[in-house]
C-alpha cells in the first residue's frame, strides 16, 4: 500500500506501527502524529510498548535479535524504513536520550560533546561554540565551562543527563527521543531536565516516554495513552495533555492518570 | 520507661561486638596450640622425625587431639565444625606450601650470584664455573625481551580483533571462535615448539629468535584473546547505543567509543600474556635455543632467553653453575611479578 | 478503542535486519578475519604435525603406541631402527593422576579456606597470592622440585615404602627414590594446585550467599552449610577445573623433565627410579635426534596434544555447564 507523501505534514509519523520480538508481538497498530517543535509524552503502564515504539522511532529496535515491525514511520512524509535510507543518518536526525546517563567514560565533557560529530565523521569548524551552545541549551553550560577537560564521569548523575542531551545537539537532530530520562536522577536534577526539555521544543520535537503523570502534565504538549490487555501494547488515546489530564474520552486513561492503577 | 531517648543518652552507648571471640576463647585456642607445639616438639624428639615437614606432620596431628579434647564437651555436630576447620587449614597451608618454599629458595639461592652487573653481563667470557661475581644475565633477558616483544605486537591485535569479534560483531561462528581459543590454551607448550619447528625452522634452515618469538604467539595468544573478551564484555551496551544512536557507524564506534573506554584493560590482557609466556622453556629449546653472549638478531641464528639459560645451566650441574640457575629464576620471577603487579595497578585505576 | 479493534487487520511484516554500511562491511570482516587466526593456527598445527609422522605411523603402526624400544642406530647400525613411545604414554598418564590425586584436594581445601575459613582481612591478599602463584613459570617449579622437593620427596618414599611396601605399587627394585613418578608427580601437583585453586575458589565463591544464609537460619554450623549447598552447587565446576588442570599436567615438560628419569620399561612401581613421560622424551631426544628421529618425537607431539586436546574440551564444556547452571 503506497503511502502518497504529504507535503503538508512536517515532524514526525507513524502510521500502522506494530512490533514484534521474535514471535512476541509487542505493539500493534499505532497511528501519531508528532509535530514540528513540540513536546509528546508517551505514558502507560510498564509493559505496555512504549520503550520499543520510542526505538521504532529511530531505528534502535532492529538491534534487538528477531527483532520485527510494520507499517510507516515517516520523517517529514518520508518513510525511515524504506530501503534505501542509511539507518545511520535516520539516527542522525533523530537522536536519543537513554534511561541512564551514560557519557563516554574515555573522554571529556568538551569530547562528549563532541562525539556525535566525530562518530558521525560530520564537517565542523567551530568546535568552541558548538560545545557552548549546546551545553547553554542543555542547561549545563554554567556548571562545567571551567572544566570542560574533566571526565564526564566526574559529573553527577543529573549534569550526566544533561552532558548527554548536549551531546544529542551536537549533531542537530530534527526529533530527540527521551526514553525515561529522569527515572534515575533526584527530584531537583529532574526539574532542571524538564526545565532543558521546554527550552528544547522551541527548535526541536521531542519525544518523552515518562512514568511519572506530574513530569507528563508539566513538559508535554501531548499526550499518549498505551495499554496492553497481556497480549500487544496498544495506542487507547492521544490527544492534548490538557484534555488527557481533564477529560479523556477513554475512561481507562482517567483511571491511569488518577494513579488508579499501573 | 519512657520511648522517648534524647540525644544525650546516645553518646553514652558504645558498640559492641557480643558475637566476637572473647578473651578467654581467645586464651583457650591460644593454650590449645601451645600445648599441641609442645607435645609435637616431644614426638618429633623420641621418633626422630626429621625435616620441617615431619615437624609440621606431628604438629598438625597434636593439633587435631588438642582440638579434639578441646571441643569433648560439645556437640557433635560442634566438635565435626571445628575438626574440619582444623582440616581444610590444614590442606589450604600444603597448598600454600610450595609456593611458599619456592619463594624462599629463590630469594635465597638467587641471592648469591646476583651482583650489581649481572643484569648488564653476558656469559662469553665466563663459564658456568667461575667464580659468581663474573658474567651475567644480560644477552638472555635481551634474548627474552625481543621475543617476547614480536610475540606482543603479533597477538595483541589478534587477541583484541578476536575480543572485538566475541563482543562487537557478534557474528555466527561466535561459538566456534570461543571454543578454539578455549582449546588452544591447552596446546602443550612442547607442541607449539615442535609446530613451529617443522614449520619455520625447517624451512629457514636455522634457529632462530622469530621462530622463539612465533612459538611463543601460539601460546601467548588464548591468553589474550580470553582476556581482551572479558575486558571488552565489561563496556555496557548502553554506550554502544548512545553511538550509534549518534548516527555513528559499527566501525567507527568499536574504535571510538569502545575500545579507548577499555584501553587500559587491553593493555592488561597484553601484559598477563606476556607474564604467561616470559617463563616458558620448552618451545625455546626447539626453536631459538641459547646463547653465551649478546645477540640481538631475531631472523638468523640462535637467541638467548631467561628459561633457556636457567634450564642449561641447571643441566650443566655444577655448584657455581646451579646458583647462577637460582639467579636466572630469581629474575623471570621478578619480571613476572613486576608485570602482574602493572597489571593489576592498571586494573585498579579503572 | 480496544485491543480486538487495532488487531483487526495487522498489515505484513515488514523484513528487518541490521544493515551495514560499506566501510561497516569491510571492518567486520577484517575482524572476522582476525578471529579465525586461532582457527587457523591450530588447524595448522594439526595438520602439521599429521604430515610429518605419518611415515612414523605408516612404518610402526600401532607398535608405535604400545612398543618399548627407541633405537635411531646412530651408533650401531646393526640394531633395527625402532621407535615406540608405550611407557612414555603409560609414564604421562601416571605422573598426571599422581598430580592430580595431589592437587584436587589440597586445591579444594584451598579454594574452601580463601572463601570461608580466611580472616576477611586478608581475603584479597589471598587472592592476589593465588594468581601470583599461578604464574609461577613452569621451569621454576621443574628447578625447586630437583633441588629442594626431591630430598623431602626421598624421605616421605622411603617412609612409604617402609610401612605400605606390600602394596605392589609402592615397592620398589632399587631403594634409591630419587627421580621417581611419586617425585614427578607432587611437583607437578604443587603446580597444577594454583590453577585448580583458582577455578574452585571461583566456583565457590558465586554459591548464593542467600542459600548459604538459610542453612545457618536452620542452626547449621559452617561445615553444615559448605557441605550442603556450597560443595554440591561447585561440584561440576571443581571437576571442570580439575580437568584443566590435568591437561596442563599431561602436557607439562620442563617440571617433569628435571625431576624424572626417563625409561623406556613399563613399570608400576611408582617410588623407583624410572618413569615415562612424553612430553619430556621430546625434550630429551631432541638435540641429538636424526631426521626420522625428530619424525617420531613429531609423532609423540601428535599423540600429546590429542590427548590434551580431548582432556581440554572436555573441561571446557562441564566447566561452560556450569556457567551456564549459575547463569540461570
Amino acid at each position: 500500500m503506497a503511502v502518497e507523501p504529504e507535503q503538508s505534514f512536517l515532524g514526525l509519523e507513524t502510521r500502522g506501527a506494530h512490533a514484534w520480538f521474535s514471535a512476541h508481538h509487542a505493539l500493534a497498530n499505532v497511528s501519531l502524529k508528532f509535530p514540528e517543535r513540540t513536546v509528546t509524552g508517551l505514558i502507560g503502564p510498564s509493559g505496555c510498548g512504549k520503550s520499543t515504539f520510542i526505538r521504532l522511532l529511530n531505528r534502535m529496535h532492529e538491534f534487538i535479535p528477531g527483532a520485527a515491525m510494520a507499517g510507516q514511520v515517516l520523517l517529514n512524509g518520508k518513510d525511515i524504513y524504506a530501503p534505501e535510507e542509511d539507518p545511520a543518518m535516520v539516527r542522525l536526525k533523530i537522536g536519543m536520550v537513554f534511561q541512564k546517563p551514560n557519557p563516554f567514560p574515555a573522554m571529556t565533557i568538551r569530547e562528549n560533546v563532541l562525539a556525535g560529530i566525530k562518530l558521525a565523521h560530520l564537517q565542523r569548524d567551530d568546535h568552541d561554540s558548538i560545545v557552548e551552545s549546546c551545553l547553554t541549551r542543555a542547561g549545563l553550560w554554567k556548571e562545567v565551562k571551567d572544566r570542560l577537560d574533566a571526565s564526564g564521569g566526574s559529573l553527577s548523575g543529573g549534569q550526566q543527563q544533561r552532558l548527554c542531551i548536549a551531546r544529542s545537539l551536537a549533531v542537530e537532530p530534527e526529533v530527540l527521543l527521551m526514553d525515561e530520562p529522569c527515572s534515575a536522577l533526584d527530584p531537583a536534577s529532574t526539574l532542571r531536565i524538564e526545565e532543558t526539555i521546554k527550552e528544547l521544543a522551541r527548535k526541536i520535537t521531542v519525544i518523552i516516554v515518562t512514568h511519572n503523570m506530574q513530569q507528563a502534565s508539566r513538559v508535554s504538549d501531548y499526550c499518549a495513552f498505551f495499554l496492553t490487555d497481556g497480549g500487544p501494547g496498544y495506542l487507547v488515546e492521544a490527544d492534548d495533555t490538557r484534555k488527557i489530564f481533564t477529560n479523556p474520552k477513554d475512561p481507562r486513561t482517567a483511571d491511569y492518570v488518577q494513579g488508579k492503577f499501573g | 520507661m519512657s520511648m522517648m531517648q534524647n540525644s544525650d543518652s546516645f553518646s553514652e552507648v558504645q558498640p559492641e561486638r557480643p558475637w566476637a571471640k572473647r578473651p578467654e576463647e581467645v586464651r583457650r585456642s591460644a593454650i590449645k596450640f601451645v600445648v599441641a607445639a609442645v607435645l609435637a616438639m616431644v614426638v618429633v624428639r623420641f621418633t626422630g622425625m626429621a625435616g620441617i615437614d615431619g615437624w609440621a606432620l606431628v604438629l598438625l596431628g597434636t593439633i587435631v587431639v588438642a582440638t579434639y579434647v578441646a571441643a569433648r564437651k560439645l556437640s557433635g555436630k560442634d566438635r565435626k565444625n571445628a575438626l574440619v576447620a582444623v582440616g581444610i587449614s590444614a590442606l589450604a597451608l600444603l597448598a600454600f606450601a610450595p609456593w611458599l618454599s619456592i619463594l624462599i629458595s629463590v630469594v635465597t639461592k638467587g641471592y648469591q650470584a646476583l651482583h650489581w652487573t649481572y643484569l648488564f653481563n653476558d656469559m662469553r667470557v665466563t663459564t658456568p664455573d667461575d667464580e659468581l661475581n663474573m658474567g651475567g644475565v644480560g644477552h638472555a633477558v635481551v634474548g627474552s625481551l625481543i621475543m617476547v616483544a614480536i610475540a606482543t605486537v603479533v597477538t595483541l591485535p589478534l587477541g583484541i580483533l578476536s575480543g572485538i569479534y566475541l563482543t562487537e560483531v557478534r557474528g555466527r561462528l561466535t561459538f566456534l571462535v570461543r571454543f578454539i581459543v578455549q582449546s588452544m590454551a591447552g596446546v602443550p607448550s612442547i607442541v607449539a615448539g615442535l609446530f613451529v619447528f617443522t614449520t619455520v625452522v625447517q624451512t629457514m634452515g636455522e634457529y632462530s629468535g622469530i621462530a622463539g618469538a612465533a612459538a611463543l604467539s601460539v601460546l601467548m595468544l588464548p591468553t589474550v584473546s580470553r582476556t581482551a573478551e572479558e575486558v571488552l564484555k565489561l563496556v555496557p551496551d548502553d554506550l554502544r547505543n548512545a553511538g550509534y544512536a549518534l548516527g555513528a557507524r559499527q566501525w567507527r564506534t568499536a574504535f571510538m567509543v569502545v575500545l579507548p573506554t577499555v584501553k587500559s584493560g587491553l593493555i592488561t590482557a597484553g601484559i598477563l600474556g606476556v607474564a604467561r609466556v616470559i617463563g616458558e622453556t620448552a618451545p625455546l629449546l626447539l626453536t631459538s635455543l641459547a646463547t653465551n653472549g649478546f645477540a640481538i638478531n631475531p631472523f638468523g641464528g640462535t637467541l638467548g632467553s631467561l628459561p633457556t639459560y636457567t634450564f642449561s645451566l641447571l643441566q650443566y650441574g655444577t655448584e657455581y653453575a646451579v646458583a647462577r640457575a637460582w639467579s636466572g629464576a630469581l629474575v623471570l620471577l621478578l619480571i613476572v611479578f613486576g608485570l602482574f603487579t602493572l597489571a593489576r595497578r592498571l586494573g585498579r585505576k579503572k | 478503542m480496544r485491543v480486538s479493534d487495532v488487531l483487526m487487520e495487522v498489515p505484513e511484516k515488514r523484513e528487518m535486519h541490521v544493515t551495514y554500511s560499506r566501510a561497516d562491511r569491510i571492518f567486520r570482516r577484517i575482524v572476522t578475519a582476525g578471529a579465525l587466526t586461532s582457527l587457523i593456527i591450530l588447524g595448522l598445527i594439526a595438520l602439521f604435525l599429521v604430515l610429518r609422522s605419518a611415515e612414523v605411523f605408516r612404518t610402526f603402526g600401532v607398535t608405535y603406541i604400545t612398543g618399548t624400544e627407541w633405537n635411531n642406530a646412530a651408533f650401531d647400525p646393526t640394531i633395527p631402527v625402532e621407535f615406540s613411545i608405550g611407557p612414555m604414554l603409560v609414564g604421562t598418564i601416571v605422573v598426571s593422576l599422581i598430580a592430580m590425586v595431589v592437587a584436587v584436594p589440597l586445591s579444594i581445601g584451598g579454594a574452601l579456606f580463601i572463601e570461608f575459613y580466611a580472616p576477611r582481612s586478608i581475603y584479597k591478599t589471598l587472592v592476589s597470592l593465588l594468581d601470583l602463584a599461578a604464574a609461577i613459570p613452569s621451569l621454576v617449579f621443574g628447578l625447586w622440585g630437583i633441588q629442594v622437593f626431591t630430598n623431602i620427596g626421598i624421605r616421605w618414599s622411603n617412609f612409604l615404602n617402609d610401612w605400605f611396601g606390600w602394596i605392589p605399587i609402592f615397592s620398589v627394585e632399587f631403594e634409591n627414590f630419587g627421580r621417581s613418578p611419586f617425585i614427578a608427580g607432587i611437583v607437578l601437583g604443587s603446580m597444577v594446585v594454583p590453577i585448580t585453586t583458582s577455578v574452585a575458589r571461583e566456583v565457590y565463591s558465586r554459591t548464593p550467599r542467600d542459600l548459604i544464609d538459610t542453612c545457618y537460619a536452620l542452626g547449621s554450623s559452617k561445615w553444615g552449610a559448605i557441605r550442603a549447598v556450597v560443595l554440591p552447587f561447585g561440584k561440576s565446576g571443581v571437576i571442570g577445573g580439575a580437568m584443566l588442570g590435568l591437561g596442563r599436567a599431561l602436557g607439562e615438560t620442563v617440571a617433569v623433565f628435571l625431576v624424572l628419569n626417563l625409561s623406556f620399561r613399563y613399570t608400576y612401581r611408582i617410588l623407583d627410579s624410572e618413569g615415562g613421560n612424553v612430553a619430556s622424551i621430546i625434550a630429551s631426544k631432541f638435540g641429538e635426534a636424526t631426521d626420522f628421529e625428530i619424525q617420531a618425537l613429531i609423532a609423540a607431539g601428535l599423540v600429546l596434544f590429542v590427548l590434551t586436546l580431548m582432556v581440554n574440551m572436555a573441561a571446557s564444556a562441564i566447566v561452560q555447564r556450569s556457567a551456564g547452571k549459575v547463569n540461570r
